[in-house]
């Protein structure tokens, strides 16, 4: 295996986006002036086509009625809530700590990274984020970034199948079914993993994992290769890509994307970096931005985030120190069986930990975490005791889908595929 | 400049109208007395301060006071990298407050979810629609008098809701109760049901009868 870097020759940033502005406004503007210019016979009656809920492309449910003009899209409105479970209801219904499974099935791509994310925006609420153990963090760390090399390998695959490119696919497919399997070792789970408690993780990482981990990093930076040599130089997918769902700085920020479509886009925005939580502060590691903002881009901030990943990955387990892995406080973590099961005070701790919860104080928070998909936000409102009077989750792919109606109109048919797979979205977290 | 000097700066402009910034947690919250004037505060915080990127924007209902909903506004500025919240009340009665999409796109879908799930509607807002429940649907289900189980509706050839089995509690099953597949009601016909159970019963009697007289094939079966 070849770790040089590879040279791929791009065409200069600003020429493409000169070459693209005429481009761009040409699309937009054609579908009415052909209207005008053609035979009437022809134009002038539009057909509104139904994608979805149920098309391949759309990657669960997403239903968006089109507008067509021959195959020039001239109108989209995306439709979603067909996933939709009320998990913000529910969540005032149960105490804090009963809301963690409903966290895997946001994303259920990253059901890791949105544990985390939960997890830490509670105990900000608690005010004890800062006394979280180190092992616990770096752990935490390692469950991300494996949750973002999973999401983003799919996110991958589906993209590359969706264009044309089936091959990728079946690799991509492949690493994943080795980070399930490390998930399974790691949580116990393969898929809804519910790994994180307020305060801590809810068990260690088993004997041997590291290697394992380790192991896993070395065979998937190979598969990375693959899969760049199958679609970065691929003409078929640079045609289908480069230049096709340009987003624009302003409109990316207009329009509150966040993630790799924001950097995509240009806009150097990173949680980690910009807000450091957990241990990020002390790990290195670079944030891809791309320069155009059309699908093309999107698609290779996705790689080289993953590759980051993986170096982040190879830190901490590098740096990972021994240690608890739960903050030492019986009125938030519940304590271990054995002392329940000998002394007065814990069985007390676990007694109200379990029927009413932690008890958190009145107030009100909102905390973003940099999930595979863009900012994962959870704002709670709490009133005092174990249960939140209000949980909000600032979905990403909910905020992300939100800019298809501007951004579709002017592309053609067979574009919407490409755009769909290029922003990456979960329905499952759009719809809540 | 903290978020907080933000804050202060927004306050020089309105004066009473807001509120003196609080902490908690490191974040900084305004409060806005007259929601009327959400829209206007909103453009200054954007376009003098900085504040480009609309984080969220979240209803609370306060059921049983007076003013029933708080909107929260949740904004960022990618520039110099700030959070600010500013919160304001509308009334039960009235229900309706300024919209800020035209400050941000992006506050066009988080109000459309808001008047969706809570009901309070945005003057000015283009395209006020349900997002995720379905065009039609009577209620608006976060707010506090809305059951958990969930209410009966129906909107012909578009969706009906029943509501869920909680058996006494939020997703508890009791023990000695009924099984999963009587518990749940949602998606069956009861005529069908019956016939269903039925035939159950009659296979269950046959395969008894079968173990009666044959012993030996109970194992096989399984």
């Amino acid at each position: 295996m070849s770790t040089e870097v590879q040279e791929i020759q791009f065409r200069d940033a600003t020429a493409r986006i000169q070459q693209l502005k005429p481009a761009v406004a040409s699309a937009s503007r054609s579908a009415p002036a052909m209207v005008a210019e053609e035979d009437n016979d022809i134009h002038g009656e539009k057909m509104v086509l139904n994608m979805g809920p149920s098309h391949p492309a759309t990657h669960g449910v997403l239903r968006i009625v089109l507008e067509l003009d021959g195959e020039i899209i001239t109108k989209a409105d995306p439709d979603v809530g067909y996933l939709h479970r009320g998990d913000e209801k529910i969540a005032e219904n149960m105490t804090y700590q009963q809301f963690i499974p409903y966290t895997d099935r946001l994303d259920y791509l990253a059901p890791l990274a949105n544990n985390v994310a939960y997890a830490l925006a509670v105990e900000k609420l608690l005010g004890i984020e800062k006394q979280l153990p180190p092992r616990c963090q770096y752990i935490r760390v390692i469950c991300c970034e494996l949750a973002r090399i999973s999401a983003h390998l799919l996110g991958l695959g589906a993209f590359a199948m969706d264009v044309g490119a089936l091959t990728v696919f079946l690799h991509t497919f492949t690493e994943r079914e080795k980070i399930y399997n490390l998930c399974e070792a790691l949580t116990g789970a393969r898929f809804t993993t519910s790994y994180t408690r307020i305060g801590g993780l809810s068990r260690d990482i088993p004997d041997g994992w590291v290697h394992e981990c380790r192991k896993f990093l070395e065979e998937v930076v190979i598969n990375f290769d693959e899969s760049e040599k199958l679609l970065t130089r691929n003409r078929i997918f640079v045609d289908r890509t480069k230049d096709i769902g340009v987003i624009s700085k302003e409109d990316a920020i207009d329009y509150g994307l966040t993630g790799p479509n924001l950097r995509g886009s240009g806009v150097e925005h990173d949680l980690r970096k910009t807000h450091p939580y957990l241990v990020y502060d002390q790990l290195q590691f670079e944030v891809p931005v791309g320069s155009v903002g059309d699908c093309y881009d999107r698609y290779l901030v996705r790689m080289e985030e993953m590759r980051q990943s993986v170096r982040i990955l190879h830190q901490c387990l590098d740096k990972l120190p021994d240690g608890p892995i739960n903050v030492p406080d019986g009125k938030v973590v519940l304590p271990p069986k054995q002392k329940v099961l000998t002394s007065m005070e814990e069985l007390i701790h676990q007694f109200i930990l379990v029927t009413q919860g932690v008890n958190a104080p009145a107030g009100e928070i909102y905390f973003g975490a940099e999930n595979p998909k863009g900012e994962l936000g959870f704002y709670i409102n709490s009133r005092g005791g174990g249960t939140p009077h209000r949980l909000k989750i600032r979905a990403p792919s909910f905020v992300n889908l939100s800019i298809l109606s501007h951004l579709l109109p002017g592309h053609m048919m067979s574009d919407t595929v490409a755009i769909l797979g290029s922003l990456d979205f979960v329905m499952g977290e759009c719809d809540r | 400049m903290s978020a907080t000097d933000l804050a202060l700066k927004l306050r020089e402009r309105f004066g009473e109208l807001l509120s003196v910034p609080f902490e908690f947690r490191g974040e900084t919250t305004l409060v806005l007395t007259d929601a009327e004037k959400i829209a206007e505060v909103c453009g200054i915080a954007k376009k003098e301060l900085g504040f480009d990127y609309l984080v969220d924007i979240t209803s609370v209902d306060n059921y049983g006071e007076d003013p029933r909903f708080t909107i929260v506004y949740e904004l960022y500025g990618y520039g110099h990298l700030h959070h600010l919240r500013i919160k304001t009340n509308v009334g039960e009665e009235k229900s309706e407050l300024p919209t800020v999409s035209a400050v941000w796109r992006t506050a066009n879908w988080h109000e459309r979810e808001i008047y969706d799930m809570m009901g309070v509607r945005f003057r000015g807002h283009g395209d006020l629609r349900r997002i995720l429940m379905w065009d039609g649907y009577p209620y608006f289900p976060l707010r506090k008098d809305f059951p958990l189980a969930g209410k009966t509706s129906e909107v012909p050839e578009r969706g009906f809701t029943n509501p869920a089995p909680l058996e006494g509690g939020p997703f508890v099953t009791a023990a000695g109760g009924k099984d999963a597949m009587a518990r749940e009601p949602r998606v069956r016909v009861p005529e069908a049901d019956e016939l269903k159970t039925i035939a159950r019963l009659e296979r269950r009697r046959d395969l008894g009868r079968a173990d009666e007289q044959n012993p030996a094939a109970i194992g096989e079966r399984r």
